[in-house]
């Protein structure tokens, strides 16, 4: 399922259409969205150098990391750095975003300084001017990885924010757009926002719900917190045609990377912790149920030679007494004759005769009722 | 590096290991009830000691110089002669107010004149000894009261964070902030204090026993270590629980159940 997303985002935008967004979002339970955001930027850019992908290039507005630190990732994953020249530009907001090192020489030659990150219109343009460097004169296209979109609500609106996804979405000259968001430190309102502007939303939540509750209350009574390298993984599509798809999946954090992997196991203990604890049984054993299909049933006297009958309620009553007799005397008889079958079930039926001295007869039941 | 903060008890034992927490940001969380000064008296008297070749920057928002000379002195350690050979740099910062208005750069203008002073520091002893290759440590013993002199603004406390953040990138410094955790609304005001705790890497938490005041215990400590890395090279969370009692000149360490 993370290979949908990796595939999606090599595959890149029809021409047409709005560049594919993934939005990346956690929450301190389980805060593995950086490492779950390198991996998508690390399968695109093993995609780029091999040349399968759409876009030639990347181009990753590093907010919470400094350049060098993507350079060291990209070489401890195996991606060739020494080219990554041709396919990489990192715009540094890390360094300086608000110019407070004014008057200190700030080097940073693996990337471009940003110094003002509160001017989103400038960063747009040195966004799109660093991807056609890039990519050069052709009509190629280059993706945008933000490594922290929570960052940049922090230095600008959410409206201004909300307007560079937009225009860099729909630029010609770019082939898909990802991000990561921390979920907590923001409106439920920002984050639907910013999902709305997503054909891809991954969540990183904690294994399960129980877990959770179990979590505080290990807190209150032993005080110590679970903290798992394990949760779920959930992903939902947006297709063009406006079909929604939910996946979901496993992650586990290692030194060499989120893995992510369909296991089961949840949905053991999804459907264990679901399913009520009863105290009696909700199915039937094989012998009880082929007891149960062998009980005949009041209404027909099945089996004994006799035409069917069914009681219709519009007999006389002396019909009735004869019928009971009737009925009486061959229940007996069979019970005779089945002496030896085992298993064989029988319901006695006797009409409650109090009740129903006068069947079915016309009057209204609620006349004396007054209404 | 290999080393962490993995519990008080075998932090001890790897006292004499230089640049234990280089470019780590270590989050110390207390509450009112329990105080969790005594961790960061714990971290300067560590990052002083005669071993380790580290230096401290100091920047005091609640307490005094004298205060921590008193007290460290308990400990074994005098921070008049680390300060006079250089190894304990005191920023004092207790009358931090950040100028209103236009002038400047506004609330962000303190701030700003702070960061500058510490990466000045900074840069100065990364020059004089490059060869030593000495790990700065930037302390800060209240944040919460930078952001009472930023006139409640998180976001400049944030930005200014931030840039702390990138001398340990930049520099090979570690960062220790102590922060209160009691103190933020659950609702609205605690992006703070979540926000520190995205960025920590060690995040250590004092808090009173939940079974109450007890005269052996003094509180519990839950140190969550995120990135340790265990003997085979793997990546563990480590999360560990204490208990502890302040002593006079000691802090007594142990798991709990231990005592009676």
């Amino acid at each position: 399922m993370a290979e949908t997303i990796c595939r999606a985002l090599r595959d890149g935008s029809l021409a047409g259409e709005h560049a594919p967004a993934l939005t990346i979002k956690d929450s301190i339970p389980s805060p593995f969205g950086f490492d779950a955001f390198t991996h998508f930027l690390c399968s695109l850019s093993s995609n780029i150098c091999a040349g399968k992908s759409q876009s030639q290039g990347i181009v990753l507005i590093a907010f919470t990391k400094s350049p060098s630190f993507y350079f060291n990732l990209l070489k401890s994953r195996g991606i060739d750095a020494s080219s990554s020249s041709k396919w990489l530009r990192i715009l540094d907001c890390y360094s300086d975003p608000l110019g407070w090192k004014d008057g200190v020489s700030v080097s940073s030659s693996t990337g471009t300084l940003c110094k003002n990150v509160r001017d989103l219109d400038g960063l747009f343009s040195s966004v799109l001017q660093l991807g056609k460097e890039m990519v050069g004169p052709s009509k190629a296209r280059f993706s945008v990885a933000i490594d922290s979109v929570t960052v940049m609500l922090r230095h600008a609106a959410l409206s201004c924010v909300s307007g560079l996804i937009s225009n860099l979405r729909s630029h010609d000259y770019v082939s898909c757009v990802f991000w990561l968001i921390h979920s907590d430190l923001h409106e439920a309102r920002t984050i639907a926002v910013l999902e709305y502007m997503s054909s891809m939303v991954a969540s990183l939540e904690p294994m399960t719900v129980a877990a959770k509750e179990l979590r505080s209350d290990s807190e209150s009574i032993f005080s110590l917190k679970q903290y798992s390298r394990k949760g779920k993984f959930h992903l939902r599509l947006k297709r063009r045609n406006g079909r929604v798809k939910v996946l979901s999946e496993e992650f586990h954090v290692e030194q060499a990377g989120i893995k992510f992997s369909v296991n089961s196991l949840t949905n053991d203990i999804v459907s264990q912790s679901l399913l009520p604890k009863v105290q009696f049984n909700l199915q039937l054993s094989e012998k009880e149920r082929s007891d149960r299909e062998n009980v005949v049933l009041p209404f027909e006297h099945q089996e004994m030679g006799k035409t069917t009958e069914i009681y219709d309620g519009r007999r006389s009553l002396s019909n009735y007494a004869t019928d009971l007799s009737t009925t009486s005397a061959s229940i007996s008889e069979k019970q005779h004759s089945d002496a030896n079958i085992v298993g064989k079930g029988e319901i006695h039926y006797l009409r409650d005769s109090d009740d129903e001295e006068m069947p079915d007869s016309d009057e209204d039941p609620d006349d004396d009722l007054d209404i | 590096m290999q080393v962490f903060i993995t519990s008080p008890i075998s932090l001890e034992r790897h006292l004499h290991r230089a640049s234990v927490f280089a470019r780590r940001v270590i989050l110390i969380e207390d509450q009112v009830e329990t105080s969790g000064a005594f961790v960061l008296h714990h971290l300067i008297k560590r990052s002083l000691s005669i071993e380790s070749s580290e230096i401290v920057i100091f920047v005091a928002l609640s307490k005094p110089f004298s205060h921590y000379d008193r007290i460290l002195r308990k400990l074994g350690c005098n921070l008049v002669a680390q300060r006079e050979n250089g190894k304990f740099i005191f920023i004092d910062m207790l009358k931090l107010e950040c100028p209103d208005g236009d002038e400047g750069n506004g609330v962000g203008g303190g701030l700003i004149d702070l960061y500058r002073k510490i990466q000045k520091f900074v840069e100065v002893n990364a020059s004089t000894s490059p060869e030593l290759n000495r790990c700065i440590t930037v302390m800060m013993d209240d944040l919460s009261l930078l952001e009472v002199a930023a006139k409640g603004s998180s976001t400049y406390v944030l930005d200014f964070l931030h840039y702390c953040h990138t001398l340990t990138s930049e520099n090979g410094c570690s960062l220790v902030v102590l922060n209160h955790s009691d103190i933020y609304s659950s609702k609205t005001g605690s992006t703070l204090i979540l926000q520190m705790e995205y960025l920590a890497d060690v995040v250590v938490q004092a808090e009173p026993l939940v079974t109450g005041l007890a005269t052996d215990v003094h509180g519990q400590l839950t140190v969550l270590n995120k990135g340790a890395i265990d003997e085979h090279g793997g990546v563990r969370s480590k999360l560990h629980n204490f208990h502890f009692k302040v002593k006079e000149n000691s802090v007594e360490y142990f798991y709990p159940g231990s005592r009676a």
